[in-house]
């Protein structure tokens, strides 16, 4: 059992009673609402009569079906259209705060709960989307529920939780010219394996992350799901109250001492006991591609593929259609995605941008670059980034989660090979049964873009 | 509602890390409820673009009654959508046996009422081969015994300690537990440092 970490600090003080099967009944500070994972959850309380009693803790916004060319409504897709519109009746008529297009806020939920100062340390954050584990960066306990559990926040603000082992992980070196966040957590997920993390919170610390920007952590953070795990955090430190101090939502003036004090006490102690503990090292790390089926089926970018030794394997190479023991560098790609909950920031976007200045994508590569949430949008373009990708031949599009699960318009065609900086591989996932996905960093997402194929990003950095 | 077994037939669904992406492709998420979902259960691995039926375990008319489904090690990873387990739920199985299960789509089970129970790789396997050999073979998933009767053949299955008593005492829908504690919620959120 860990003791004296963030999460068990954290777990406790939310801890509203144990219940009698053995669960604790957790209360959840912060709740998060997209379109897709909730209409059952509102149509079930107004069906019941029930209420939300603490209308002030969930915030909405829409993210996962909104198209990234055209967001005028009507949207071109009915059903699309009758979601949104779902979403925005729903809210209103429970007084949630919604943070819609014409706010300037909209975006996706884990890139704008950060950047409004709603995420901080020490929270307790669910949201219908297993990608929540992303707010985890400012060291709250935060993860992915079903539709019937947004329910039951909806209903009580609690949930029944079964508490968690913790595991830390310890990545310690530098990351050098090209190296990444995404490589840190698909390095890890290659190493524990995409279900080691099950009944774990994975707790990051080291000197990479020490040394890590919130938009880094928030990366690695978003696919500790990838590796099974529900929860991923890190400890709040200055670098987290730097990133929050002015936000909207963040506290201010005797609140931001107090808050301050409250956050620093949550992180966990030099006498923490974990339930596990994996070290890793940058020496150790090249910028990571994933070749198959799910997100630890990756290799460096300069190693080949490996042997067909399992059924997974076997099942990723017929479904990519690649040869074992081949390198994975040259393998052409037809599409380039630039976006989703991992990597939309405005640190991705500039990461990007560096590549792409003054350099063409390929004119077999269809390259889209989706910031993360209207203000990503706003500042990369104060920052003349959208003038880098237009002129580099790629499309700079409206704020979504876009061709990361493909519930909008923008999908793979066919048997397409994306370059993507998403977090999932899976058979089908960007829009297309047979479409093929490689995740990378933005970096080697852009340089794939320019060269047609899988190169290392460092060859374009020298 | 008090769950303490599940009888039925079978049916087999091999693989490891089948991902809910899988179970219900994005596009179907569209829809504003829950209804059609059985429809779409394994949809793009059972069909093919023009709607006709692939090979797939599913698609074996002699097994479309079966109850229980046998599926191997981390079954439902990926995305917490509750689709997956509704579009199993309304398909018409009442229980999966497997390997191992991801974390959020077991607890999405559990919220609606369907029994997921781990068996060991090897126990996996054999019952899995026993399923396939024979479609009308009966299983009897035993929550009291913590056993599956599987024919003839018996094997210990288990299940966290906290959800097995919840399908036995039938309080496996918390929603009424949780608001009844309506004091010390209201408690916890006064205590809390910080608010919006």
């Amino acid at each position: 059992m860990a003791k004296d970490t963030l999460y068990n600090k954290v777990w406790d003080l939310h801890k509203v009673t144990t219940l009698p099967n053995g669960q604790d009944q957790l209360f959840i500070g912060l709740h998060l609402v997209h379109e897709v994972t909730t209409p059952q959850a509102f149509a079930a309380i107004r069906e019941s009569g029930s209420t939300v009693p603490f209308p002030k803790r969930t915030f909405s916004t829409e993210d996962h079906i909104i198209p990234t060319d055209n967001q005028a409504h009507p949207y071109s897709d009915p059903q699309a259209e009758l979601m949104s519109a779902t979403l925005a009746k729903n809210v209103k008529e429970y007084n949630i705060p919604f943070f819609g297009t014409d706010s300037g806020k909209q975006g996706i939920v884990h890139v704008i709960g950060p950047e409004l100062g709603l995420t901080r340390p020490g929270m307790t954050i669910a949201c219908g989307d297993s990608h929540t584990s992303t707010h985890g960066a400012f060291g709250s306990l935060a993860f992915g529920i079903g539709t019937s559990q947004v329910g039951l926040v909806l209903q009580t603000q609690t949930l029944a939780l079964t508490p968690f082992k913790v595991r830390r992980i310890n990545f310690n070196g530098t990351l050098t010219g090209g190296l990444t966040a995404k490589d840190v957590i698909l390095k890890i997920i290659q190493t524990l394996g995409v279900n080691g993390g099950i009944g774990y919170a994975y707790e990051f610390g080291g000197e990479v992350f020490d040394n890590m920007s919130m938009e880094g952590r928030l990366t690695v953070c978003n696919m500790s799901i990838e590796g099974g795990a529900r929860i991923g955090y890190v400890n709040p430190d200055q670098t987290t109250f730097d990133y929050i101090e002015g936000r909207e939502y963040a506290p201010k003036g005797a609140e931001w001492d107090s808050s301050l004090a409250y956050w620093k006490s949550i992180a966990s102690g030099d006498d923490a006991e974990y339930d596990d503990v994996v070290n890793f090292h940058t020496d150790d790390l090249s910028p990571m591609v994933t070749w198959g089926i799910t997100p630890a089926q990756s290799v460096g970018v300069n190693d080949t593929l490996p042997a067909s030794d399992s059924q997974i394997t076997q099942e990723a190479y017929t479904y990519m259609k690649f040869k074992p023991r081949t390198p994975i560098k040259d393998i052409p790609i037809n599409v380039a995605f630039i976006g989703s909950c991992t990597n939309s920031r405005i640190e991705d976007m500039r990461e990007a941008a560096k590549i792409l200045d003054g350099k063409q994508v390929s004119a077999s590569v269809k390259t889209l670059v989706v910031p993360g949430s209207q203000q990503v949008k706003k500042q990369a373009e104060a920052e003349g980034l959208d003038k880098i990708f237009k002129a580099a031949g790629a499309e700079w599009r409206e704020a979504g989660c876009s061709m990361c699960l493909a519930m909008n318009p923008d999908k793979l065609i066919g048997d397409q090979v994306c370059a993507s900086t998403s977090n999932r591989n899976f058979m089908g996932r960007q829009g297309s049964t047979t479409g093929r996905t490689l995740l990378m960093s933005p970096g080697m997402a852009a340089a794939a873009a320019i060269a047609g194929k899988v190169i290392d990003v460092r060859e374009l950095l020298v | 509602m008090i769950i303490s077994s599940v009888s039925g037939t079978a049916v087999s669904v091999p693989g490891n890390d089948l991902d809910t992406d899988r179970v219900v492709p994005a596009r179907f998420l569209k829809e504003i409820t829950f209804d059609n979902m059985g429809n779409y259960l394994f949809y793009d691995v059972r069909f093919d673009d023009k709607q006709n039926p692939k090979e797939h375990p599913l698609n074996d008319l002699d097994r479309k009654d079966a109850s229980v489904m046998v599926v191997n090690k981390n079954f439902g990873c990926g995305s917490s959508r509750e689709h997956a387990p509704q579009a199993i739920m309304r398909y018409g199985f009442k229980a999966i046996i497997g390997e191992s299960f991801a974390e959020i789509f077991a607890g999405n089970c559990h919220q609606i009422g369907i029994p997921v129970v781990t068996v060991s790789a090897e126990d996996c396997l054999v019952i899995q081969a026993l399923v396939n050999e024979d479609a009308s073979l009966q299983l009897n998933i035993d929550l009291e015994k913590m056993t599956v009767q599987v024919g003839t053949f018996f094997f210990e299955i288990e299940m966290p300690k906290s959800r097995r008593d919840s399908f036995l005492k039938g309080t496996w829908s918390v929603l009424e537990l949780l608001k009844s504690n309506k004091e010390k919620i209201n408690n916890t959120h006064k205590t809390l440092p910080y608010s919006f």
